[in-house]
C-alpha cells in the first residue's frame, strides 16, 4: 500500500501581513517547491492568514543544537550593561 | 519540522555518556515541572515520545476519517449556503489532520508510515466517526456535539508540554468554533422548523449524545496512560473532568432548542453546582473500539479507496516533477556549451 517513495519535506513560513516577518507555521510534503507552495496555500491560509509563502525543504536548515545552549547563549547572561535600564538617569532629565 | 531530530538524537547521545538515563529524566521532569516547552531536538524519554506520536497520530486519524461522516452528506446539503459550509468544514478538518502529522514527524517518525498504519487498521481514531450518519440534522448534531466535545479535549493541548503538537493545537481550537456553531444554528433552524424537522432534531440528538460522552475516553479509574500524560503535562484535565465540563455546558444549550438530552438519570445537583448524569456504556464503547461499531468497515473501505483513487495523482505529479527536474538540468548544460 505504500508509495515508491515519500515526498520531500518543506517548512513553511508565511507573511502574515506587509510589514511583518515570515514566520513558521508547519510543514508540508511536495515534488517540488512548486507544489510546496501550493500545498502551503491550501493548508496555511484558508483564512487569508497570509501575503506571502516561503518554503524550505527540511533538510537544508541547519540548527543549532540544544546541547550547546549553554555556551552558546549563557554568555550574554551577565552583560546587563546591553539594556538600557542599566544606567540611572535623574527623572529630571527627560526624554532619554 | 526538522527531519534532522532523529541524527540528533544519536549525535546527544555519543554527547551525553557520562550523564545516566535517571539523571536525563529528573531533569526533563524539572523542565516540565517548569513549564518550559519540550521542542523537538531537546532530549526526552522514549516513552514521553512513543506516548505523544501514538496521541498525535490518533488524533490526526481522526480529523481524517472524521472527514468521511460528513462528507456523505455534501452532496445532498440542503441549500447552497449549507453546502458551500459543509464543503470549508470537511475542508478545515483535512488541514487538521495535516497540522498534526507535521506535528507528529517531528518526533523522527515519517508521515508515510503513519498513513500506513491507518490503512492497514492497525492505528486507532475517535470511535466517534464510527456512528452513521442517517439525517441532515445528523450533520447538525455532529457539529454541536462532536466538535462541541472536541473543543472541550483540545483547549487544553494548546497548553501541551511538546511544542509542535501545542502550536498545531492552537491553530487547530481557532477554526474549530466555526464548526460548532454551523452545527448549533442546523439544530436551531431544525428545533424551529415543522413538527418532523423538529423531531429529525430529537432523533439525531438521541443518536449522538452518549457516542458524544464517549468521545473523552474511558473513566479516569480505568484510563491507564492518564497519570503520565498528567505528569508529563501532555494532558491537563482528567476524562471525567472534561465530560463533566462538557454536559455542564451542553444540557442547557440543548433546553434552548426544546429538545431532551436522553437520559433519564440526568439532572440538576445543587450541591456540586454539576449536572449528574446517567451510566455510559463502556461496553458499547470498547466493541466500537475493536472495530464492532456501525460503520467501522465502511469508514476504512472509504479510506483505502480514497487513497487508491488518488494514487494516479500523486505518480503523476512526481513524473511531471522529474520531468521538469530533467528539463532545467538539460538546459542548464545546453548554456554551459553555448556560452
Ligand atoms: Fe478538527
Ligand atoms: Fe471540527
Amino acid at each position: 500500500m505504500s508509495d515508491a517513495r515519500e515526498w520531500p519535506l518543506y517548512e513553511i513560513f508565511i507573511r502574515s501581513r506587509g510589514g511583518l516577518d515570515h514566520k513558521h507555521v508547519g510543514s508540508v510534503h511536495a515534488v517540488d517547491a512548486r507544489m510546496a507552495i501550493q500545498h502551503a496555500r491550501d493548508l496555511y491560509t484558508r483564512r487569508q492568514e497570509g501575503v506571502s509563502i516561503w518554503a524550505v525543504k527540511s533538510s537544508d536548515i541547519v540548527a543549532s543544537d540544544p546541547n550547546d545552549a549553554d555556551v552558546l547563549f549563557e554568555p550574554a547572561r551577565d552583560k546587563i550593561y546591553r539594556h538600557p535600564t542599566f544606567y540611572n538617569i535623574p527623572p529630571e532629565v527627560k526624554t532619554l | 519540522m526538522y527531519t534532522q531530530a532523529l541524527d540528533q538524537l544519536s549525535k546527544e547521545h555519543e554527547h551525553t555518556p557520562q550523564i545516566d538515563e535517571g539523571e536525563l529524566n529528573a531533569r526533563f521532569q524539572q523542565r516540565i515541572d517548569n513549564e518550559e516547552r519540550i521542542e523537538p531536538k531537546d532530549w526526552m524519554p522514549d516513552a514521553y515520545r512513543l506516548t505523544l506520536i501514538r496521541q498525535i497520530s490518533q488524533h490526526a486519524h481522526s480529523e481524517v476519517v472524521g472527514m468521511l461522516p460528513e462528507g456523505n452528506w455534501i452532496t445532498r446539503a440542503p441549500t447552497l449556503k449549507r453546502k458551500a459550509i459543509l464543503i470549508a468544514k470537511v475542508q478545515d478538518e483535512g488541514g487538521h489532520g495535516a497540522y498534526l502529522y507535521s506535528a507528529a514527524e517531528t518526533l523522527g517518525v515519517s508521515r508515510e508510515h503513519l498513513i500506513g498504519q491507518l490503512l492497514a487498521g492497525s492505528a486507532k481514531y475517535s470511535s466517534i466517526f464510527n456512528y452513521p450518519t442517517l439525517t441532515w440534522a445528523d450533520v447538525g448534531a455532529i457539529g454541536w456535539l462532536v466538535d462541541g466535545a472536541a473543543i472541550m479535549n483540545q483547549i487544553p493541548l494548546c497548553r501541551c508540554s511538546y511544542g509542535p503538537y501545542a502550536r498545531a493545537m492552537v491553530r487547530i481550537c481557532k477554526e474549530e468554533s466555526f464548526h460548532q456553531r454551523q452545527g448549533y444554528e442546523i439544530m436551531i433552524t431544525l428545533a424551529r422548523g415543522t413538527p418532523e424537522q423538529k423531531r429529525m432534531a430529537q432523533e439525531a440528538l438521541n443518536r449522538w449524545w452518549w457516542p458524544a460522552l464517549m468521545m473523552f475516553g474511558p473513566s479516569d479509574a480505568d484510563s491507564k496512560h492518564s497519570a503520565q500524560s498528567m505528569r508529563w503535562k501532555i494532558k491537563r484535565f482528567s476524562n471525567d473532568e472534561l465530560r463533566q465540563k462538557f454536559v455542564d455546558f451542553t444540557v442547557p444549550q440543548a433546553e434552548y432548542l426544546g429538545l431532551t438530552i436522553p437520559d433519564p438519570d440526568l439532572r440538576w445537583d445543587e450541591e456540586t453546582q454539576h449536572y449528574r448524569f446517567g451510566e455510559i456504556n463502556w461496553t458499547e464503547f470498547q466493541e466500537v473500539l475493536k472495530g464492532n461499531g456501525p460503520c467501522n468497515r465502511d469508514r476504512m473501505a472509504a479510506r483505502r479507496r480514497a487513497h487508491e483513487e488518488g494514487r494516479w495523482v500523486r505518480e503523476a505529479a512526481q513524473a511531471y516533477a522529474e520531468k521538469q527536474r530533467k528539463r532545467a538540468a538539460d538546459n542548464s548544460l545546453k548554456v554551459e556549451v553555448v556560452s
